[in-house]
């Protein structure tokens, strides 16, 4: 245990602090799911600086640095600490990017993946089905071979930004007589091509943060298929652990514990602050201590990545404790403003506009989505503790 | 940047758990729980033999001259074992006691003695930690104490004491010092036996040095209550699984039942991450000194309620068979039953943590 930086480190983070400061006046973050031309800009220079796509090849038009775990936190820490938008981390940029750089060929990877780190192209993710959940492997949607294309038809559910999106990478199955792992592929095609269609899905946040999507003899070009025919199920489990970890980041954990203290210590019921009540003050200090236990977490979790060791039990842990832990801070929150709590939307006695709530229930949601809570035990149990797996029904 | 223990750390604790293993084998922790005349002789002489009772006493008193971090390391190993050493109170919070606040010459006639394990000193401190409880408490004045204290650690085979006054200043005192009596207070855990300490106007040296050692004192011992819950539950873990692993029932193994893989998980789940807080707190003791106590208070706090939650799903994945005495899953249970409540429950340490951050008044 040593957490003092080198003075390499040190230097390197007075870089960082002094990029930030230079370029204070040029600070765009990404609104929404098609970034602003001055989000755009502020991308390019992050990318041109080392502050995005930090590790990815020059040639595909990320930076070019070699991976180096402790300099990404040191930006990651450096911008939060500056209130600077970090570089885009759209599903494009944080699964497709990954993927393609594993298994895309090279025509895939010139194509597509500077134009995704730029954010001039926009990505959604075609993976679940109405019928296939956590059983993600059962899914449905058919893509035929006819000629040289595939003609899909099915539907996709849980697709953020579908409608805003220019492509998808989606899961098919192409291979109908293959066991159900071995028939699917893994391709991209434009959410333009005739026979797409794109519902939203409203949820119980009053918004829509997801689609649905259909498709009708969708015609696209087998050249689509990334890492091979009916390998697409093993191609998409590679991303999906990237998926996991940014779902339990401990530093977004930490920034909602704090808002969480603040409000506590600054509001008050009949001229008590919330912090003086003596339940929600020990409620608070049970969660400060989860978070506090999920960060040193994390430390040795990037220890391990630096040293190459596996993280075991440590890494498996983190998807189903830390969204579980940012939903009890949102359930203490609204809890401690007590009837102020529900108010929600808009009015003249809301709290942060409401994002306690908002918090609450699409936490609800994180906690089900990427792989649901059970799911996650199943993973600890089998991959972690070594038990062994339900047996397979004898047929279905 | 480097968040790990080094391979030596590592090492040492390999070590410690192979020798417990061999001198504090779960018959012989039977043997001590049931015969009140077994003093653990050859536990202290392994233990001392090993080191640990001079873990942090600085060499030039004959110790290791080692940190908390690697006392914790050597207090989950204990907690693992269910080992009936001294330890805590003895080999730790006495010697930091004669570190932080003693004199030099205090420190030059007692450390060598700890260090060596000629000695065990008892230690004096839960009232003023965790509140004074049966109008215990001990007050001082012109060199004499009087009053009582409880749940003193080693309390009937202590050769000295320290002991915490109701200002909380801190004392040595001479365990054949006239006016002194002692007598035991049985607890669910055998394996660590306290007891009652009486002061009759008995003549006490004062540790005149460091204000704050009574803080650290707190701190170091939040921490390694923390540390030996989370080798008891980490074991008590392994055993669930080791069981889930082996019954059958409706003629499958019961860990492939999700019911029962669940709760093995969860118990995963929520130990792993303390590891992490377990070995910060007691990093800070040495090395972060300004986040030392808030980190040891929920370190302390959070052990208790997720080592509760492990004692008790562990018992259940054991079924009808863990709780009998013959599976003995009962010396961890108890074992992490007492370390929750010693120096202070999870509410009142939580009440304590707010506090120390400025938080509450």
């Amino acid at each position: 245990m040593d957490l003092r930086l080198t003075p390499e480190m040190e230097a390197f983070r007075e870089e960082v602090r002094a990029f930030l400061a230079t370029h204070r006046d040029h600070y765009a973050g990404d609104a929404g799911a098609r970034p602003r031309e001055a989000a755009l800009q502020w991308q390019r220079l992050l990318i041109e600086n080392g502050y995005a796509a930090r590790t990815i090849p020059k040639a595909y038009g990320g930076y070019g640095a070699e991976p180096d775990i402790l300099k990404t936190r040191i930006i990651a820490e450096e911008f939060t600490r500056a209130g600077a938008p970090r570089g885009f981390a759209n599903q494009g940029i944080s699964m497709l990017v990954p993927t393609l750089l594993e298994v895309g060929s090279e025509e895939q990877k010139t194509r597509w993946i500077g134009p995704t780190l730029r954010g001039e192209v926009v990505w959604c993710q075609g993976y679940s089905e109405p019928g296939a959940g956590s059983d993600l492997a059962s899914l449905q949607t058919k893509a035929v071979e006819d000629g040289e294309d595939f003609v899909i038809s099915g539907s996709k559910i849980w697709t953020s930004t579908a409608a805003q999106a220019d492509m998808i990478f989606c899961l098919v199955r192409t291979e109908p007589d293959a066991a159900k792992h071995d028939g699917i592929s893994y391709i991209l095609f434009p959410m333009t091509t005739p026979g797409i269609e794109v519902r939203p899905l409203k949820t119980m946040t009053g918004s829509a943060e997801f689609n649905e999507v259909f498709f009708t003899d969708v015609r696209v070009p087998q050249s689509g298929v990334v890492g091979g025919r009916g390998r697409g199920w093993f191609v998409a489990n590679a991303t999906l652990k990237h998926e996991r970890g940014m779902l339990g980041d401990p530093n977004a954990t930490e920034a909602r514990m704090h808002s969480l203290i603040e409000l506590m210590k600054t509001e008050t019921v009949d001229g008590e602050r919330l912090i003086d009540n003596r339940v929600m003050c020990d409620r608070l200090m049970q969660l400060q201590a989860r978070v506090m236990a999920q960060k040193f977490n994390g430390l040795r979790l990037l220890t391990s990545s630096m040293t190459g060791e596996p993280a075991g039990m440590a890494g498996l842990v983190v998807k189903l404790q830390g969204c579980e832990l940012n939903h009890q801070i949102a359930a203490l929150a609204i809890d401690a403003l007590g009837e102020l709590g529900v108010l929600y939307e808009d009015g003249p006695h809301l709290r942060a506009k409401g994002s306690w709530q908002w918090n609450y229930m699409f936490d609800l949601g994180l906690i089900i989505g990427g792989g649901t809570a059970q799911i996650q035990k199943n993973i600890i149990a089998e991959r972690g503790l070594a038990l062994p797996r339900e047996p397979k029904l004898a047929s279905v | 940047m480097d968040f790990s223990i080094t391979p030596d750390q590592r090492l040492m604790q390999d070590s410690l758990v192979r020798t417990l293993a061999a001198t504090s084998s779960l018959d012989r922790v039977r043997r001590f729980a049931g015969d009140p005349a077994d003093k653990g002789a050859d536990i202290h002489a392994a233990l001392a033999d090993f080191g640990l009772a001079g873990i942090v006493i600085p060499e030039e008193f004959g110790g290791l001259g080692l940190r908390l971090l690697d006392a914790a390391l050597a207090a989950e190993a204990l907690g693992r074992s269910v080992s009936p050493g001294p330890f805590l109170g003895a080999y730790v919070l006495a010697p930091l006691a004669l570190r932080l606040a003693g004199s030099k010459a205090q420190q030059s006639e007692w450390l060598p003695k700890i260090a060596s394990g000629e000695i065990i000193a008892g230690v004096a401190i839960a009232e003023q930690v965790a509140g004074a409880r049966d109008g215990a408490g001990v007050t001082s004045s012109g060199g004499k104490l009087s009053g009582k204290a409880l749940f003193v650690t080693d309390a009937l085979i202590a050769d000295i004491f320290i002991v915490a006054d109701q200002a909380g200043d801190l004392h040595l005192v001479r365990g054949d010092a006239a006016g002194l009596s002692r007598s035991p207070m049985p607890t669910i855990d055998q394996t660590r036996p306290l007891g009652e300490v009486g002061f009759d106007g008995v003549a006490a040296e004062r540790l005149e040095g460091g204000a704050h050692a009574l803080d650290s004192l707190r701190d170091a011992g939040w921490t390694l209550l923390a540390a030996d819950t989370l080798g008891a539950a980490q074991v008590m873990i392994e055993k669930a699984v080791d069981y889930a692993k082996e019954r059958r029932q409706f003629g499958r193994v019961i860990g492939s039942f999700q019911a029962v893989k669940h709760m093995c998980a969860e118990m995963a789940a929520e130990l792993e991450p303390c590891r992490s807080l377990v070995w910060y707190a007691a990093y800070a003791f040495d090395d972060a000194p300004g986040e030392a106590s808030l980190t040891a208070a929920h370190a302390k706090a959070h052990l208790s309620e997720v080592g509760r939650f492990v004692a008790r799903t562990s018992t259940e994945v054991h079924g009808g068979m863990g709780i009998t005495d013959l599976l003995g899953l009962h010396f961890w249970f108890k074992r992490i039953g007492l370390n929750r409540q010693m120096l202070g429950g999870p509410e009142r340490v939580r009440r304590l943590a707010a506090q120390i951050q400025g938080l509450t008044a």
